[in-house]
């Protein structure tokens, strides 16, 4: 097939011309109808894309909202903008979403926060625009931007983020009605974020395969619990890691290693994520794991059937029940603080924290919301005497996991 | 043989290379090495040697940022940068690059022989399923390298009936290498192949000539003169792994690049990232000089009149069938497994009720502003390439040079570097596209560069001097000689940026306009959730938006193989 082609009878071939790189200078010179023929299709070309990426540009310009920090921003200087997006005002309430929208920067995933979204909009009358991205990377990316941070709220998987930009000054103290909504373990000491909805470690076991009773009452004894082989964890996942950042502020530098060092020796099962161990341990791969205790509520819905497995809660005060929180806090200096303090209160109310008992699964943080059924209440759980601030060490914790070679 | 048939349009090659290329040697001129009469000394005209410096300096954006942050620290932070950690990682950090280089380069080049000058079957398919592998994005990659060969992977379960109850380990140097090899060696692969079809087959068939077996012409005269297109994808390939955190985060393997991310997860310690990050650069720099020694300052343009013929295919003979299962068992690996994966993961998702709502606009998205930074990443890499190749001299060398420091550096630093430009000094351009495109080009400028240049070293200084004879401007001999001459340079040059940019993730995280989602973005988001089956359907989308250029690329030389004799 292609012998015939090297015999190809047209030596005028506009083809020919295009392909080959190397043409004698007459070639490309004097053979001006077809370059000419070649350049305007290639000009029409450059010129549709660009056409193209300045339509979607300009469209996307014209019903996105200015994102930029806008100090007076004038209702009538976007027309377009307030046809399309009609803010709808608390009803009764003052019309705090009026002011332009919120930009929300989320750590938390799409997948976890995305359908609140709509709700606090409808609660609050707020518009929100998220960006989502890591925790981290956004807590790096609101210290680059200093002041002039676009966003009023930030979302943040864990309090170790909060904690960070609190102590670089940038954010802003919530009111103490909102703050005392919280138990006082659950948010900033300062005052300058507050958690939002609780996760406590727990030890997954698979019903068919182990009993309870065999299931020891600390953490520190699991290695000794004759489960070689059979313990699933997830090293390189952040709450994994928030455990052994406590378990180093309850037992020291020395018996954090110890613990890791003896649980290296009975072999553990290492995966990516906390949701693989909890879905090994309901195939039986393995009999037990170290997760959060979320994780068996959302595979049960993801199976969509029964899986042989239950949460067991170590005693209370074990490091092994450490409670760690997903919080939220409003940037300093941000000119929405008013509709940013409207979304901490909703998120704060009965029907926010109910969406993450049922939905997530997670500890709702106010009074008198129901848990998700088979949920051990966070009184009994009584995560150990330690305060979120004091996870701060993060950096000595990789460390130590990076030199024993665990992740 | 170099002028047994009769061809009109082509007078006989008067000399091709220098005198390392054996076969040639009898006919060529010492051509090569500094005193080299390739470049032109003298003053660049201002349209090339402006724009270049102006991207030079673009590209130092990062590095002066890196500066700003390592320097608030006072003198502390290089204690803690140069200690024992940081020259372990280092050294794995070397060892993998060099590594991927190394296999990247062992597997692409017999693939670009065997899909541009033989008669293999199916040559054409071949060539496109063997670039293909370069649109999954790594991350990607890595997720479904470890789902099919972890621990309780696939091959594991495949073989559990025969009792194999554990796999050698997929953690550590050995996945991270294979999988960064697995998407990376099309980087060779294309230049390379850029390189055997601008080559004069004359060469080869003067070496074959003066009585040099197949073999011997090969490694004597054609395998030099791919240096530079081996060197050039090579050194992308390598940095790619320099700077990759996908990968080597889910294969568990330490690098610098992990190191530098440990810093701003952990202890969000800009300073100590941003020292790390400049010896990073440091490193970079490294690769980037021994690339240009590995490339030589040899001609590689043909003196004299007369064009380039195409050669007849090679006849495979009975070694086509191993050729044959060579090429299956790379594709195969490289691009069978992870769309298995993802197919899987798709159909497994669908019948578990994922819907597909919001794609399109992410498509949408993600094609626009991959153009958008494709043309202007090629825009900024002509006068780049131009000034390194036509002008070569230090300055010329050194703005060349400095373009592949951003793609050294991983995302994270691009990302944030800019974050700190966009909302401190460019405010009103701060989370819009501009400033978005901008990073890009910064980052992936040297892709551009690479694919220009390999080609630019191919035309001969002595057509635009002859179009500038015929009373061209320099600019008017460029745009009317130069650019038709490289065009397939610089198609292939926008066509890298632009699949790179369609499933690069941190800087679209850091600097995309508020709810801009885009198809990387998509696949991040229900990863994160741990969501494969939500995942699987904006991932192949990608890969299958990535691969319309991609295959366009490849499938040009549909008509440059016809043979001009």
């Amino acid at each position: 097939m292609e012998g015939k082609r090297t015999v190809a009878p047209n030596p005028t071939d506009d083809h020919e011309a295009r392909t080959a790189p190397l043409i004698a200078a007459e070639a490309a010179v004097l053979a001006d109808e077809q370059t000419l023929t070649r350049r305007r299709l290639v000009r029409l070309a450059t010129a549709g894309a660009a056409g193209m990426a300045a339509t979607g540009y300009a469209l996307e310009r014209a019903s996105a909202q200015d994102a930029t920090p806008d100090p007076a921003p004038d209702p009538e200087a976007d027309p377009e903008a307030g046809e399309d997006e009609e803010a709808t005002p608390a009803p009764g309430g003052t019309p705090v979403g009026s002011a332009g929208e919120l930009v929300v920067y989320s750590g938390r995933n799409e997948e976890l926060v995305g359908d609140l979204v709509p709700r606090i909009e409808g609660g609050t009358g707020v518009d929100l625009e998220v960006e989502y991205a890591g925790t981290s990377e956004l807590a790096a990316q609101i210290l680059e931007e200093g002041e002039n941070t676009p966003a009023g709220l930030f979302l943040a998987q864990d309090a170790g983020a909060l904690g960070a930009l609190a102590a670089e000054g940038r954010l802003q103290e919530l009111p103490a009605e909102l703050l005392e909504r919280v138990d006082p373990r659950f948010r900033s000491p300062d005052g300058l974020w507050v958690g939002i909805s609780g996760r406590s470690r727990v030890l997954v076991y698979n019903t068919d395969q182990v009993t309870e009773d065999r299931l020891p009452a600390s953490v520190l004894d699991l290695p000794t619990a004759g489960f070689e082989g059979q313990v699933g964890w997830a090293p390189t996942n952040a709450s994994f890691q928030a455990f052994v950042t406590a378990l180093r502020v309850l037992e020291g530098d020395e018996g954090a290693r110890a613990w890791l060092e003896a649980m290296q020796g009975i072999d553990p099962v290492v995966f990516e994520s906390n949701g693989d161990v909890v879905r090994a341990v309901g195939r039986g791969e393995i009999q037990v794991g170290l997760v959060n205790h979320y994780y068996l509520y959302e595979i049960q819905a993801e199976e969509q059937t029964e899986l042989p497995i239950a949460n067991h809660f170590f005693q209370a005060g074990d490091p092994g029940s450490l409670v760690n929180v997903a919080g939220v806090g409003i940037l300093a200096g941000t000119d929405q603080a008013e509709q940013a303090e409207a979304v901490v209160d909703y998120l704060l109310t009965e029907p926010a924290q109910a969406y993450f008992a049922e939905q997530t699964f997670e500890y709702p943080l106010i009074q008198g919301v129901p848990l998700a059924e088979g949920l051990r209440p966070l009184e009994e759980v009584q995560g150990p005497e330690i305060d979120l601030s004091d996870l701060a060490d993060l950096e000595g914790t990789l460390a130590l996991l990076t030199e024993l070679g665990i992740i | 043989m170099l002028t047994l048939r009769p061809r009109p349009a082509a007078k006989p090659a008067s000399l091709v290379r220098g005198a390392s290329a054996a076969g040639g040697g009898a006919l060529a001129a010492p051509w090569r090495g500094r005193g080299g009469v390739r470049v032109r000394r003298g003053r660049p005209p201002v349209v090339v040697w402006l724009p270049a410096v102006l991207a030079g300096l673009l590209m130092l954006t990062p590095l002066v940022y890196l500066v700003i942050r390592a320097g608030e620290s006072g003198g502390d932070v290089w204690g803690l940068v140069l200690r024992a950690r940081t020259a372990r990682v280092l050294a794995n950090t070397a060892l993998l690059a060099l590594a991927v280089a190394a296999a990247g380069s062992a597997i692409a080049v017999p693939l670009a022989w065997l899909t541009s000058w033989t008669d293999l079957p199916l040559r054409r398919w071949w060539a496109m399923a063997a670039a293909l592998p370069l649109v999954v994005p790594s991350y990607v990659g890595a997720l479904t390298v470890v789902a099919a060969l972890g621990p309780r992977g696939a091959l594991q379960g495949s073989l559990e009936r025969w009792g194999v109850e554990r796999l050698p380990t997929i953690y550590g140097f050995f996945g991270a290498w294979l999988t960064l090899t697995l998407f990376t060696y099309p980087y060779v692969f294309l230049s390379v192949r850029a390189a055997l079809r601008g080559l004069d087959p004359a060469l080869q068939e003067a070496s074959r000539g003066l009585g040099h077996g197949p073999w011997r012409a090969f490694f004597r005269c054609t395998l030099p003169q791919l240096r530079p297109g081996i060197a050039a994808g090579a050194l992308l390939a390598a940095l790619y792994a320099v700077s990759d955190f996908g990968v080597v985060t889910l294969l568990r393997y330490d690098t610098f690049v992990r190191a530098i991310y440990v810093q701003y997860r952990a202890s969000f310690d800009r300073t100590l990232a941003a020292a790390l990050a400049l010896l990073l650069v440091a490193f970079a720099a490294g690769l980037v000089l021994a690339e240009a020694r590995l490339r030589g300052r040899a001609a590689y343009h043909r003196l004299g009149g007369g064009a380039a013929r195409r050669p007849k295919p090679i006849a495979l003979g009975r070694w086509r069938w191993p050729a044959l299962a060579y090429c299956a068992s790379v594709v195969g690996l490289a691009l069978g497994l992870p769309l298995g994966v993802l197919v899987f993961w798709l159909l497994r998702g669908v019948s578990g009720g994922e819907g597909l709502d919001g794609l399109a606009t992410a498509a949408v998205h993600s094609v626009s502003v991959s153009a958008l930074a494709a043309a202007a990443a090629t825009l900024a890499a002509l006068p780049v390439a131009t000034l390194a190749v036509r002008y070569a001299g230090r300055v010329a060398g050194l703005a060349e040079r400095v373009t592949y420091l951003g793609y050294a550096l991983p995302g994270i630093v691009v990302g944030l570097a800019f974050v700190f430009l966009g909302a401190n000094y460019l405010t009103p351009l701060y989370k819009t596209l501009p400033l978005m495109v901008l990073a890009y080009v910064v980052r992936f400028l040297p892709q551009a560069v690479g694919a220009v240049r390999t080609s630019l070293l191919q035309v001969s200084p002595r057509l635009e001097e002859a179009a500038r004879g015929l009373g061209r401007g320099p600019a008017g001999a460029t745009w009317r000689v130069t650019v038709p001459l490289t065009r397939s340079g610089l198609a292939a040059g926008a066509a890298l940026v632009f699949l790179t940019v369609m499933k690069e993730l941190p800087i679209t995280l850091f600097l995309s306009p508020i709810e801009y989602d885009t198809l990387a973005t998509s696949v991040w988001n229900a990863t994160g959730g741990g969501a494969y089956g939500k995942a699987a359907a904006p991932a192949l989308l990608l890969i299958a938006v990535s691969a319309v250029p991609t295959l366009l690329l490849v499938a040009r030389d549909r008509t440059a193989r016809v043979g001009r004799d």
